[in-house]
């Protein structure tokens, strides 16, 4: 090595910020800072916890469907989310995180998903008001991920949005099919937009300037968006929606600003946010609870399978060897 | 509130304190990761869409159906387990393709042909 060569970390470096200046993808076997890998493993890891969790609140009313083409919709719905969390898992293994740990960092509470799920569904509206506002919030912050700089999670993101197009659009038609029956059915539609507005604000995090690291995974390109770039856009998008669909959005502050081309709108309660993320939201110990229960009472099939295929395995061995 | 961002796609996550892993051996073994390719319609090659574990080839075929394939999106599936492939290495990527790279006769728009040569 002569004197003016660069060290080869340093060589690494150069090549990976390069990548990443050229707006190109970064791959699993690259090379990379070890910051950004955890960064990506916390970030597409929790996502898809919050997917897996994200199941539960409207998994409740499966078996109460209104009607059989709800149901098989509801069902649809549910399974795709579950497809999403293992598109994820699947993204994140690529960074070199086992399954299995994983899903013991899930159960044991040591990583978190979005406090979103923690709020219960008291009501069928609730499946309708979570695909329009929680799967459109959700949609905001998911298509500028498709561009995010580590090709696998970009890949999945792409996957993800296809779908969750179909999660609002059957949740807004489920909530207009209610706003063209009773007056109660209406009722019941306003107070669930009225308990799922806030949460569905809350999801984008923090106000920018509460939100640090967000800087870095910007300039890392994993973040395409700020936190209040991301939200404007989500409250500009929900107001003529709300309009159609007959609803009141519970927001006395939210008023068209022409000056600044977008919606002004007030602040969502950032401590009974932070409660949720520290784990005292509502549903909180039954969502872990739950997804505990699944894991263990799951491990009996896994142990057959497994046994299933070993004997499988020895079989056709002694059928090659005979 | 200053360790939270939207990062994790469907709602704000916690950053600082959360473990990334440490690539320690499972608990229990766990089942064999494998890669999965979709022939999106006929006439179409089968394209790498993602992985998943399973506890044998049969499994994992029936739940790369279920995974990948929920909207016809495919016609046709592979699955191979991760550890069959052989994948060249990013770090010898400039000697590993350098052959190809200077040799620039291979490609059509080397050569110089008139304009009025007509279907070429
Ligand atoms: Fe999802
Ligand atoms: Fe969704």
């Amino acid at each position: 090595m002569t004197l003016t060569e660069a060290a080869p970390d340093e060589a690494l470096e150069a090549h990976f910020e390069a990548t990443i200046a050229r707006n190109d993808r970064i791959e699993p076997r690259d090379w990379m800072p070890e910051g950004y890998r955890k960064t990506l493993v916390r970030q597409i890891a929790q996502h898809a916890h919050s997917e897996i969790i994200g199941m539960q609140p409207e998994g409740n009313w499966i078996t109460r469907a209104p009607s059989l083409r709800r149901k098989a919709i509801l069902l649809a719905k549910v399974q795709d989310e579950a497809g999403h969390g293992l598109y994820l898992y699947s993204a994140a293994e690529t960074l070199g995180v086992s399954r299995l740990e994983l899903t013991e960092m899930l159960i044991s509470g040591r990583q978190k998903y979005s406090s979103i799920f923690n709020y219960p569904t008291l009501s069928y509206a609730d499946v309708g008001a979570i695909g329009w506002l929680v799967d459109g919030a959700a949609i905001c912050n998911q298509v500028p991920l498709c561009r995010t700089s580590y090709g696998p999670y970009g890949r999945a993101m792409i996957r993800v949005c296809k779908e969750e197009s179909f999660h609002q659009r059957q949740g807004y038609e489920l909530l207009t099919t209610m706003m063209r029956g009773t007056d109660e059915q209406r009722a019941m539609v306003q107070e669930s937009i009225d308990r799922f507005w806030w949460p569905a604000l809350m999801m984008f995090g923090p106000p920018d300037a509460d939100s640090p690291n967000t800087a870095q995974s910007m300039a890392w390109g994993i973040k395409r968006n700020t936190n209040d770039e991301l939200r404007q856009k989500f409250v500009d998008m929900s107001v003529p929606q709300a309009e159609a669909l007959g609803v009141t959005l519970p927001d006395p502050e939210l008023v068209w600003n022409e000056e600044r081309g977008h919606h002004d709108f007030g602040q969502p309660d950032w401590e009974e946010f932070m409660q949720g993320v520290k784990g005292n939201g509502p549903c909180n110990a039954q969502r872990m609870a739950h997804r505990r229960r699944a894991h263990e009472d799951g491990a009996w099939v896994r142990e057959a399978a497994t046994a299933y295929a070993a004997k499988q395995r020895a079989a056709k061995q002694g059928e090659t060897s005979a | 509130m200053s360790n939270l961002s939207a990062e994790g796609g469907h709602g704000a996550v916690p950053l600082e304190g959360v473990p990334t892993g440490q690539g320690v051996p499972a608990p229990e073994p766990e089942w064999p990761l494998y890669e999965v390719f979709v022939r999106g319609k006929r006439g179409l090659n089968h394209v790498h869409v993602g992985s998943l574990h399973a506890a044998d080839d049969r499994m994992a075929l029936l739940h790369a159906r279920d995974v990948y394939t929920r909207r016809n999106e495919g016609v046709s599936i592979w699955v191979v387990r991760a550890d069959a492939i052989t994948a060249s290495s990013p770090d010898e990527k400039d000697p590993m393709f350098a052959p190809s790279g200077d040799k620039v006769y291979r490609h059509p728009t080397f050569y110089d042909i008139p304009d009025n040569v007509p279907h070429m």
